[in-house]
């Protein structure tokens, strides 16, 4: 695990313009770094609006990037050409969180995941053949292939998505909460696969959700962020147990247990610990 | 429950495992493509189907009997009057259709010179068509680029657009249209349907700008172009697919506006002008006779109605059978079944004994849609 990262994010800056002329544009995120090394899987947490989605649309293309780089292999994708960012559909991929909106309503499934392959002038014949492969690797039948997203469920999307993002065997994929809109038990098969597919490829995963349990399951080292920042960064053991930085320790503890007794006592921890904090805050700015 | 996602390990699943968690309305349009069920869905409707007929039945009325003009060649049809030609007067002018099969010489009688008001209403409705389609193709087609352009590309494009789609909106059609069909309307109705053409589109434009817009914040936009997709890929094959039930249903209704349009026209004389004949135009020329030889009136203006009423059904049709939020099929054991039985002899119940097994209660056997 300690060769050349992949992916290094250096003091990346994104703003959204703010409607209204002369106001300030929206700040979504204040100078992130990050690296991501290959076939390592690197978990983004974070509350709504902490800025993660928008760390991954950035590293995608699709965010706009005020300022920092985002370089991959060495090479600053940030403000890539059209026809530059193309070329790298085979080395970044993504799977979206709404497996009800990421896949096109009017084709099928065959379809859907030859759009890659199309994209990229690999012949019908093959695009077939990898087809198959791909709906056998992530598990689904393979008469599958004729029919609409419409006759399959949110699991079963969601698989649809993943083989989609995997047609091209990128190197990297963005993952933007991929499970939060499965149910409980859907979830944990779908991280397996998550977590079976990084074996056999050796991909690498830029795994953002709001979940510490899921980012725990799948991660190597996690990053936290926190209004538009990332306030923790290193090895996921670490910090999905004993957090350093004030704001994980609130949000791991803000994370129910279904054990009443334990869950008693995590809620008195976490008083605790909002008490304490802010009776340090108070004499910080006392001092 | 638990082995139905995913199997242990990666065993791919049957098809019949896979599915058990679809609900009953997913069940019912399994394995049709959306194409199928939207089809489906159209041939159920009965208004739908009841004014395809009529239209049908009209058209082949309206192009046999007194033939075609196209690009100076002429297919004779089976009426023996010419729209031009006055012939001696039969009965005073009177319809010499009695009720219900003899129809006598001039069935819609004749006008003061003696020609004959059934091969007009005939050369009118053709006009009428022939307005009607070139309007609906036109407005379609700009339409839809305009609105596709402004809502894909949004910013500079758009406000420019928008703006010029808007100038038009604020101008009565009407007034423009009587303005543009003043100047063309000699020029025959192949000529003044290019142009109404040319007014009609702002409201598909504004349909079809909101469909890119919210279509285009979809994710599986984005998914195409992480995956290298030109921005002609994802407005051909993404986002357009996804819009076209709108643009269809609302270029059926276009098209009936467009009936009204050439008739209010021509009724005040702006659009098609004599010699030639148009349904509003037979109104105008023949208004004064209201009174004495209120045929002349009546006959053009049922064909109106009929023709515009007919394009109303069909859009309405059509805007149900593309309905995303209705997923339900009329059950195959709808009224056309029941009418196809009656007419057979057969009852539903037999006809089901066959292929289609049904559960013993099944309320759809009944009949009736199951909207």
């Amino acid at each position: 695990m300690n060769a050349e990262p992949l992916l290094v994010i250096d003091d990346l800056v994104v703003e959204y313009a703010a409607k209204g002329f002369g106001k300030k544009p929206f700040r979504a995120l204040k100078g992130v770094s990050l690296d991501i090394r290959p076939g390592e899987c690197v978990g983004l947490v974070g509350e709504s609006g902490s800025g993660k989605t928008t760390l991954g649309r950035a590293v995608l293309g699709l965010a706009p990037v005020t300022e920092g780089s985002v370089r991959f292999k060495g090479k600053d994708i940030s403000h890539l050409k059209r026809r530059e960012r193309r070329a790298l559909a085979d080395e970044i991929q993504v799977v979206f969180q709404d497996p009800y909106s990421s896949l096109n309503p009017s084709l099928t499934i065959e379809q859907t995941l030859a759009e890659p392959l199309r994209v990229q002038n690999v012949s019908a014949a093959d695009a077939s053949k990898r087809i198959r492969g791909l709906l056998d690797q992530v598990g689904l039948p393979s008469n599958s292939a004729d029919r609409l997203p419409r006759e399959f469920s949110g699991g079963q999307r969601q698989r649809i998505a993943i083989a989609r993002a995997l047609a091209l065997s990128p190197q990297l994929i963005v993952c933007d909460e991929p499970v939060s809109a499965l149910d409980l038990s859907t979830q944990a098969r779908v991280l397996d696969l998550f977590k079976d597919i990084q074996e056999e490829t050796g991909v690498a995963y830029l795994f953002v959700s709001h979940d510490l349990a899921v980012v725990r399951h799948l991660s190597h080292r996690v990053a936290v962020m926190y209004q538009g920042e990332i306030v923790e960064y290193g090895d996921g053991g670490i910090v999905t147990s004993a957090p350093e930085h004030p704001y994980t320790q609130r949000l791991l503890l803000a994370a129910p247990v279904p054990d009443p007794v334990r869950q008693e006592q995590r809620r008195a921890d976490r008083r605790r610990l909002l008490d304490s904090q802010r009776d340090m805050e108070v004499q910080a700015g006392v001092a | 429950m638990s082995n139905m996602m995913m199997g242990d390990g990666k065993e791919p699943l049957t098809q019949h495992e896979s599915n058990d968690e679809l609900t009953i309305e997913q069940k019912e349009v399994e394995g049709l493509s959306q194409g199928t069920v939207v089809r489906r869905r159209f041939f159920r409707h009965r208004g739908a189907m009841a004014a395809l007929v009529v239209l049908i039945s009209l058209a082949l009325l309206v192009y046999t009997s007194i033939g075609l003009q196209i690009f100076g060649f002429r297919v004779p049809g089976w009426w023996q009057w010419g729209y031009e030609s006055a012939t001696p007067l039969v009965n005073g002018g009177n319809p010499t259709w009695v009720l219900p099969f003899n129809f006598g010489e001039h069935p819609f009688g004749q006008d003061n010179i003696g020609r004959d008001l059934f091969a007009r209403v005939m050369r009118g409705t053709q006009q009428s068509i022939v307005v009607m389609a070139l309007y609906g193709a036109i407005a379609a087609v700009i339409g839809i680029v305009v609105g596709a352009v402004s809502g894909f590309f949004r910013g500079w494009v758009d406000s420019i657009l928008m703006r010029f789609t808007d100038l038009i909106i604020v101008i009565p059609v009407i007034v423009l249209a009587a303005v543009l069909g003043r100047t063309v309307g000699n020029l025959g109705a192949v000529v003044l349907g290019i142009v109404l053409g040319l007014v009609g589109w702002p409201t598909l434009a504004r349909l079809v700008r909101g469909e890119f817009l919210s279509l285009r914040e979809r994710e599986f936009v984005d998914a195409a172009r992480v995956a290298g997709a030109s921005s002609s890929r994802i407005v051909f094959r993404h986002i357009l697919p996804n819009a076209i039930g709108v643009v269809i249903v609302s270029t059926t209704l276009l098209m009936s506006a467009a009936i009204l349009l050439e008739a209010a026209l021509s009724f005040l004389g702006f659009g098609i002008v004599a010699p030639d004949v148009s349904l509003g135009q037979l109104i105008n020329e023949y208004r004064d006779a209201f009174s004495t030889r209120p045929w002349l009136f009546w006959w053009p203006g049922l064909f109106i109605i009929a023709i515009a009423l007919c394009i109303n059904f069909i859009g309405d049709g059509l805007r149900d059978a593309f309905d995303p939020r209705q997923r339900r099929m009329p059950g195959a054991n709808g009224p056309y079944r029941q009418m196809f039985a009656m007419v057979t002899g057969r009852t539903a119940r037999q006809q089901n004994a066959g292929p289609v097994k049904r559960a013993p209660g099944d309320p759809s056997r009944k009949g009736g849609p199951a909207v």
